[in-house]
């Protein structure tokens, strides 16, 4: 390492000062309203509930904690879990295929679908679930159709269903988005190379395509996941009494069951979860980046 | 069939050709393309159909009795709708323009500047991002209460409003603002500032000519963003809001809950124009300049 002389020390000295200068703002604002919060709905998950609906921080206990284990709570963790799964392997069904098409177009049309596909993705997300229930209410536009179809009028409003559907619907770019980059990052050649070491083309793709988009998958797979996981406007407007998720569970306990501590014990499962998707999208990135370093 | 063509790296069109046979190559690209038009489909139909439906002149949303704007003034002229705008448009200009200077600033800082407490802010930055709504707006609604009994202690008595939406907006506003400025940074000429410095700019100069200039357009694509996304917000409004500060997509949320009304239509077809809009204006500014992808 060669040695600094004091003028570039001075300088960097002065350099580390601009930076620190500069986040301070930023990062205090997080500190306030991202960081403490957080604390704040950890130290809520261990308080007590007051018989009159107070939060009561003396006495601190896993009590909301333990409830997380009983059968109601513990059926309603399983069924957004299991929904936010189908959700997910939904998603990758029919946004591989559709990434793998938009990245083997020509660039011109290539940039040009892929706004076709941001705009929804950025257009606002509570009139399209709106839209959705509109369509599938049960005198709404489908149902009219299929009727006059001959095939009779269908309910699938306020059912598991609909939620899925709706949730693949706001949350399928999700998806599409880190697969098209993975594959439009891809090195094609090794492809080739497979189809010219006679690798059938079914296997080219299962062998060479697929581990070589793998960070995109498990990126798309995340992205998806989570949200479904934690969704409260989706099931709220397409859910029913049956499709009680853990999103719209928390919030009741903020608003008429007044059990903060319970619904802060949840916000603490979602928040985990989400931390532990989140650590398993960047090891894997990371190790992506590694073999595709390798492979260059 | 021979390999008419050997691709290169980046150029994937051309591998289709070796998909399989013939018969299999052309099988698979007709369920890529039919996958793809029904994705679009999937995408597109149901906002199609609200719009159209939102010009029926009918009192039933199901029944069409033909085109007519008369939804449209029934929002327009529904005091609720107009004042829930009111509040939506103030805390969505006001935290932008928040969250634009501090996301800014801090997408600055990370790219290229080493400091105490780097790692920790790079982070955290992202959460905000990939936390779902639900879990921000109660943690807000929490830290609220809490911080609400420690000022009253002082004197004042706070409650929900206003304030407190456009402060939870920014809470999240301000990571989106980072990471589109940042993602500009990144394609940043490093050159260009140090060309700068050769030519004896001060810091405080080359920032303001040179700097500043090249990465506007990321800075008012995260702006852009950020007015978006704080339109559209739902759930953490509807948790910081006390009376009187309903924003227009918690009063369509509550709405809806009570059923589907054409009058519904029409509103969410004036909301879905406008984020339209934005996102357009935003893809057009993030769009790198003479490169080609």
């Amino acid at each position: 390492m060669p040695s600094l002389t004091p003028a570039e020390t001075a300088a960097q000295r002065r350099k580390r000062r601009t930076g620190t200068l500069i986040a301070t703002p930023g990062a205090l604002y997080l500190l306030i309203f991202f960081v403490v919060p957080l604390g704040l709905i950890t130290v809520y998950s261990f308080a007590t509930r007051t018989s009159t609906g107070r939060t009561s921080l003396s006495g601190w206990n896993l009590d909301s904690y333990e409830r997380i284990a009983d059968d109601v709570i513990g059926g309603i963790i399983a069924r957004s879990a299991w929904l936010a799964f189908l959700t997910t392997v939904l998603c990758l069904v029919v946004a591989y295929p559709f990434a793998y098409y938009l990245a083997t177009r020509p660039p011109r049309l290539r940039a040009r679908l892929l706004v076709l596909v941001m705009i929804p993705f950025w257009t606002n997300g509570l009139v399209r679930v709106f839209a959705i229930r509109f369509l599938l209410g049960s005198n709404g536009p489908a149902s009219a159709l299929s009727e006059a179809m001959g095939f009779g009028t269908f309910r699938i409003l306020f059912t598991p269903t609909a939620v899925v559907l709706g949730m693949v619907y706001g949350f399928l770019t999700f998806m599409v988005l880190p697969l098209y980059v993975a594959l439009e990052r891809m090195d094609w050649r090794l492809v080739e190379a497979a189809r010219d070491l006679y690798a059938s083309g079914a296997k080219a793709f299962w062998r060479v395509t697929v581990p070589l988009t793998r960070s995109g998958i498990v990126a798309g797979c995340v992205l998806v996941f989570v949200p479904s996981f934690g969704a409260y406007v989706v099931p709220e407007i397409l859910g029913g009494a049956k499709t009680l998720l853990i999103g719209s569970y928390v919030a009741r306990q903020f608003q008429a069951a007044r059990n903060w501590p319970l619904g802060a014990a949840l916000s603490v499962l979602v928040i985990v979860s989400m931390l532990v998707a989140v650590a398993i999208n960047q090891r894997n990135s990371a190790n992506a980046e590694r073999t595709q370093g390798v492979t260059r | 069939m021979p390999n008419e063509h050997r691709a290169s790296r980046d150029e994937a069109p051309q591998v289709m050709s070796t998909l399989g046979t013939a018969g299999t190559k052309r099988s698979a690209r007709r369920l890529l393309k039919a996958n793809a038009w029904f994705v679009f489909a999937f995408l597109y139909v149901p906002i199609v159909v609200l719009v159209i439906f939102s010009f029926n002149d009918s009192e039933r949303v199901n029944v069409w009795q033909g085109l007519s704007a008369r939804w449209y003034g029934e929002a327009l002229g529904n005091t609720q709708v107009i004042s829930a705008l009111r509040v939506s448009l103030i805390v969505a200009i006001s935290s932008t323009i928040v969250s634009t200077v501090l996301g800014t600033a801090v997408a600055l800082a990370l790219d290229r500047y080493r400091f105490k407490g780097r790692r920790a802010l790079d982070g955290t930055v992202y959460l905000p991002i990939v936390i779902p709504d639900i879990t921000m707006a109660v943690m807000l609604l929490v830290f609220f209460a809490e911080a609400f009994k420690l000022i009253d202690t002082f004197g004042p008595r706070l409650t929900l409003g206003v304030t407190t939406v456009a402060l939870g907006h920014i809470a999240f506003n301000i990571s989106f603002v980072a990471v589109v400025v940042r993602a500009r940074l990144d394609q940043f000429d490093r050159t260009l500032e140090e060309a700068a410095r050769d030519l004896y700019a001060t810091p405080w100069r080359t920032f303001r000519r040179v700097t500043l200039p090249l990465i506007a357009p990321g800075i008012a694509a995260g702006a852009l963003l950020a007015l978006t996304l704080s339109l559209d917000d739902v759930v953490i409004s509807a948790f910081t809001a006390g009376p009187g500060a309903t924003t227009l997509p918690v009063y369509v949320f509550s709405t809806i809950r009570q059923g589907v009304t054409p009058e519904l239509n029409a509103i969410s077809t004036l909301m879905l124009a406008a984020s339209v809009t934005l996102v357009v204006a935003s893809l057009a500014l993030q769009r790198p300049r003479s490169t080609t992808p």
